[in-house]
Formats: C-alpha cells, sequence, structure tokens
C-alpha cells in the first residue's frame, strides 16, 4: 500500500493503494471491451471457425474483407443504402433541430408572458410522454397529415425528419433555453437601437455564441437518433425504400439466422462509424453528454 | 411592436407546429384510442369505454410483463448505479490513465441498444456456452438467456455494460464539484477512505443520485431495443397457470400486441406505462428529494 501518493488536489478523492486499484481498473477496462474484441475477432472468420471455436484468433484476416464484401453486394438487405439513408437522416434532422429549436428558445427566453413561460412548461412536460404511448397513434396521424398536405410522410426522408424535430425540440429547447439566459441582454440591446432587425439581432449575434451548445445538442440527438430504432420501423417500414442501419441489421440477423460471421460483420459496419467519431472527437461528446443530462 | 410579435411568432411557428402535430396530437389519439376497438385493419373506430382497461388486468401475459420490468427495473437501479458509482470513485482518484479509462467505460453507450443486443446474445449463447462446456462447468453449459429464472438478471447485466459509463460521468462531474480542502480536512481528522465516501462524498453529491436514479428507472421502464434483439421476449415459462414470455417487458408486450391487431389493447397498455412510469418516478423523485434535505 502506497499512502504517501495521497497529495490531495482539487478534483480528486481517491483511495490509497494505486498500483492494485490500477491493476483492477485495467481488468474492469478489459471487461468492458471484450464485446467489441469478440466481435471483431469472428468478423474475420467463417461460419464454420466461430462454431469451432469463437474466442480463437482468426486464421486469416483476409476473411474479414470476404465478410464486409458479402455483406455490402447483399441481395436482399441494402447496407450500404440505409448507410447512406441512415447519414442524410441524422443530418438533416441534427440542422433543423438545432435551426428551429435556437430560434423558439431565444423567443421564449427574451419575451418573459404568460404565454410564453407556458408554452415552455408544455415542452419540459412532454419530455416525460413515453414513445409507446404516442407510436401507432403517429402512425395513424402521419397518414391523415399527409394526405391532407398532398406530401408522403409515411416512408419518406422528410416525414421522419419532421417527426425527429417534433420528439428532439422539447429536450433541445431545454438546453438552448439553460443556455441563452446567461447571454447578457444588453448584446441584444445596444444592436435594436443601432436599428437592427429582430431576426437579423438573432442570426447575426446570438447565434454565432450558441456555438458550444449547439455542440451538446449536436452529441445529444446524434447518437439517439443514429441508434433509433422503433421510429423508423414505424415511419419507415422495415422493408421500405427508405432504411437506416439498426433495421437493416435486423432485416440481415433476421435473414441469416444464427449466421454469426455476417450478423456480426454486420454489427462492426454498424458500430464502426460511431466509435471512429468518439475518438476524434471524444473531450466534445463526454462534456456533451454530461450538460445534457444534469440539466 | 406588431413587426415584432410576427417575427416571433414565425420563431416559435417550426418547433411549435412540429410538437403539436408530433407530439401533442398522437398523445391525446392515443389517450382516446385505448377506450376504442381500434383493430388496425377497420379504418372506423367505435368508443368502448373502459374495456381495454378492465380486461388487462385479469390478461396473466400483462400481469406478468408488468412485474418482470418492475423487477427489471429495480435490478437496474441497483446495478447499474453501484457500478458507476465505483467506477467514478475510481476515476477519479489518482491512477494514471484514468481519463483513458474513463474515455473506455463510456464507449458501450455509444452503441445502439439493438445492435449490442445482438452482440450479446452471441456472448450469452455461444462463447459462455462453449466456455462451459471447455471448463465442464455445469452452471454455464445452458445460456442464461434460455432459462426463465436468469434471463432478466442477463439483461440487466448488458444494460448495466451499456449505461453505467454515462451514469458515470454524472457521478465524475458531482464529484469534482466537491472542494478537495473538505476531504483534506477529514484526512487529517483522521477519516479513513470509505468514511470520508459515506460521510462526505455520497451525501454532499444527493442530487447526482436524484438524477442518475430518475434515469436509470425511466430508461429501464420504457426498455424496448436492446429487449427485442437479445431475447425477443424468451424463453417460454409459466405464470398464473398460463403460458408466458419470460423475458417480454411492458414495452415488448405493447409491440407484440400491436403487431397481432390488438390496436386498441396495445394503447390500453401503453397508457398504463405512461402513469405507472409517472407515478413510479414521481415516488423515487420525492423519496430522494427527501433524502437531499436530510442529508
Amino acid at each position: 500500500m502506497d499512502t504517501s501518493r495521497r497529495s490531495p488536489k482539487a478534483g480528486n478523492h481517491g483511495p490509497a493503494g494505486i498500483p492494485a486499484l490500477e491493476l483492477i481498473t485495467f481488468l474492469l477496462f478489459l471487461l468492458f471491451m471484450f464485446p467489441f474484441a469478440l466481435v471483431v475477432l469472428n468478423s474475420a472468420k467463417t461460419s464454420r471457425e466461430i462454431i469451432f471455436n469463437a474466442v480463437a484468433w482468426p486464421s486469416q484476416w483476409r476473411q474479414l474483407l470476404v465478410n464486409v464484401g458479402l455483406i455490402f453486394r447483399n441481395p436482399t438487405v441494402d447496407y450500404l443504402g440505409a448507410f447512406v439513408d441512415s447519414t442524410v437522416i441524422t443530418a438533416l434532422s441534427l440542422a433543423v433541430i438545432i435551426l428551429f429549436s435556437s430560434m423558439a428558445a431565444w423567443i421564449l427566453v427574451r419575451n418573459r408572458t404568460a404565454w410564453s413561460t407556458a408554452l415552455f412548461m408544455a415542452f419540459v412536460a412532454a419530455m416525460v410522454i413515453p414513445f409507446q404511448v404516442l407510436m401507432y397513434p403517429l402512425v395513424r396521424w402521419m397518414r391523415v397529415m399527409g394526405d391532407f398536405a398532398g406530401i408522403k410522410l409515411l416512408g419518406t426522408v422528410p416525414g421522419i425528419v419532421f417527426a425527429y424535430l417534433g420528439f428532439g425540440a422539447p429536450l433541445s429547447i431545454f438546453v438552448f433555453h439553460g443556455f441563452i439566459k446567461n447571454i447578457p441582454y444588453e448584446l441584444e440591446e445596444a444592436a435594436t437601437i443601432d436599428g437592427c432587425g429582430r431576426a437579423r439581432i438573432f442570426f447575426e449575434i446570438v447565434f454565432p455564441l450558441l456555438k458550444p451548445i449547439i455542440v451538446t445538442v449536436m452529441i445529444l440527438n446524434g447518437i439517439w437518433i443514429w441508434n433509433d430504432y422503433l421510429l423508423p420501423l414505424l415511419v419507415l417500414g422495415s422493408n421500405g425504400v427508405v432504411q437506416t442501419i439498426p433495421i437493416a441489421v435486423t432485416a440481415f440477423a433476421g435473414a441469416y439466422l444464427k449466421q454469426w460471421d455476417l450478423i456480426l460483420t454486420s454489427t462492426l459496419i454498424a458500430i464502426l462509424p460511431v466509435v471512429l467519431l468518439y475518438l476524434f472527437a471524444q473531450r466534445y461528446i463526454i462534456k456533451g453528454m454530461l450538460e445534457g443530462s444534469i440539466k | 411592436m406588431r413587426k415584432k410579435t410576427l417575427v416571433n411568432m414565425l420563431f416559435l411557428a417550426p418547433c411549435v407546429f412540429a410538437f403539436v402535430m408530433i407530439i401533442i396530437i398522437p398523445f391525446f389519439l392515443g389517450l382516446y384510442y385505448s377506450m376504442t376497438d381500434w383493430n388496425g385493419v377497420n379504418p372506423d373506430v367505435a368508443f368502448v369505454g373502459l374495456r381495454n382497461f378492465k380486461s388487462l388486468f385479469s390478461a396473466p401475459d400483462f400481469i406478468y410483463s408488468f412485474l418482470a420490468t418492475l423487477g427489471y427495473t429495480l435490478i437496474n437501479i441497483v446495478l447499474v448505479n453501484v457500478v458507476s458509482f465505483i467506477l467514478s470513485l475510481i476515476v477519479t482518484s489518482k491512477i494514471r490513465f484514468r481519463n483513458f479509462f474513463r474515455a473506455g467505460f463510456f464507449v458501450p453507450y455509444l452503441i445502439g441498444g439493438i445492435v449490442l443486443g445482438y452482440i450479446w446474445q452471441f456472448i450469452l449463447n455461444s462463447i459462455l456456452v462453449d466456455l462451459g462446456e471447455a471448463l465442464s462447468l455445469e452452471f454455464l453449459q445452458s445460456s442464461f438467456l434460455s432459462r426463465s429464472n436468469s434471463v432478466i438478471w442477463a439483461m440487466s447485466a448488458v444494460n448495466t455494460w451499456q449505461y453505467a459509463g454515462y451514469i458515470m460521468l454524472i457521478y465524475i462531474a458531482a464529484i469534482q464539484s466537491i472542494p478537495a480542502s473538505l476531504m483534506e480536512a477529514a484526512t487529517v481528522d483522521g477519516a479513513g477512505y470509505l468514511t470520508r465516501v459515506f460521510k462526505i462524498l455520497i451525501p454532499m453529491m444527493a442530487n447526482a443520485f436524484t438524477i442518475s436514479l430518475f434515469l436509470t428507472l425511466t430508461t429501464s421502464f420504457k426498455q424496448f431495443d436492446m429487449n427485442f434483439t437479445l431475447t425477443n421476449g424468451g424463453p417460454a415459462t409459466r405464470f398464473l397457470d398460463q403460458p408466458v414470455k419470460a423475458s417480454q417487458l411492458l414495452a415488448m408486450n405493447i409491440f407484440n400486441t400491436a403487431t397481432a391487431n390488438r390496436m386498441a389493447e396495445a394503447q390500453a397498455k401503453a397508457v398504463v406505462l405512461f402513469v405507472s412510469l409517472v407515478v413510479v418516478a414521481l415516488i423515487q423523485v420525492s423519496i430522494n428529494k427527501k433524502k437531499e434535505v436530510e442529508m
């Protein structure tokens, strides 16, 4: 036990016995990581190799490319298409959520009336409604809305992006609201005196100041939308024209029951972009998740 | 002045419109449909009063799902928070590579429930069973997912693996906001490590526990994705002399009911999920808030 190193520093209140703790932490770390290691190892094996020994080192890593090729060229599930659609849906949803939620939050902060308070409370209260209560009426209602407006909302990218705006707005407005409250009003006042219009004040003065919180809102919504399953399943359908990665993975696993070589390779392809993004933006992601969860 | 009001309306319009169309209207439609004979096929629905609710509480599969969800939630609240609290203590100590470990523990949270369900199905059904046979350990030779008395625990373990790194972040923030001088003073006074954790750290971060327990409770209660791909409700078991699915949680029960075109019944179950979630969450928060005041 090494107690001499216990010199306290801000934020560190650790126990004694550092080397032993380091070892335990490392073992815990391995425990958290081994599922990923198994996915990588077995994505480089044939089905027979996996059955023979699932924890062995793959006999040849070239098999990984073979498996990836099998998935991308698969006739039943358009994996590449799902990848593109997932990216487009996530990007567009984030764009509309960030733009429209920040606009709404700014108005709600700067115009304190009974109406705006009530509206804000409605957004906050709606966050407790479980998706399960909304999902089936929503599909029926989206059909009615689409017929009325003459736009196809079910099975299309605009339809699901619109739905994500509705589901993403409450939390995003809440997070933006908390941030905008702390921006000094004097900045905007000075611009008003100079004859600057309301819309220009927002886009030229306020919006650029929101950069750090935009990153937070992007991460909070991005992880959720990228991984979401039920909403795309209901709005896009399990074999519609537009697909997302989680739907493609389930379609794949359903079509190739217990063929772990292909299923695990498909999960590897689904995981990879998120993990790569995390490696590069780790600091922002951890900070963003923290800010979002505490509020 | 009138122009200002117009700009306000325009800025609020996109979010309010999406919010009303995607959440508010489907919510009230959902309440209404739970009291109809909606079957998803017939376009006309008729009001039937509380009939759907009455039959729910005499249906063994629903009661079982309800109790299983409560049990699953309770296990998660304990497991996730104990593990994540320990992790947060570890990565705020003085060990080397603590930021690296912290980043690693968070990775599982990035993976969607659908994808990690398949990965863990592979681990629990193949890897562990192989291991049990290789080492001739009897308790491993049949999968934890195929036994009705262990399947909920297996799901909780997977859920803990996924969520602990996220909840850990909340505890880290709380620990780091506690002044180091306080812990130093206690150390000087001769308080051991565990005394400091239980007498100073935990009481001072009571608010973080309220948030973390709330998040664990609500996410567990609504669990669907991982349930769907890890077990799909199985294995079969008996409850009140009726065959039921041992790991079919509430959200999946709703999904399966709707898939069988019993839409109104599914909607009634969703309303019960909503009401009980609100009740349970209110109880949890009020207990935690009371504790916060006492501490």
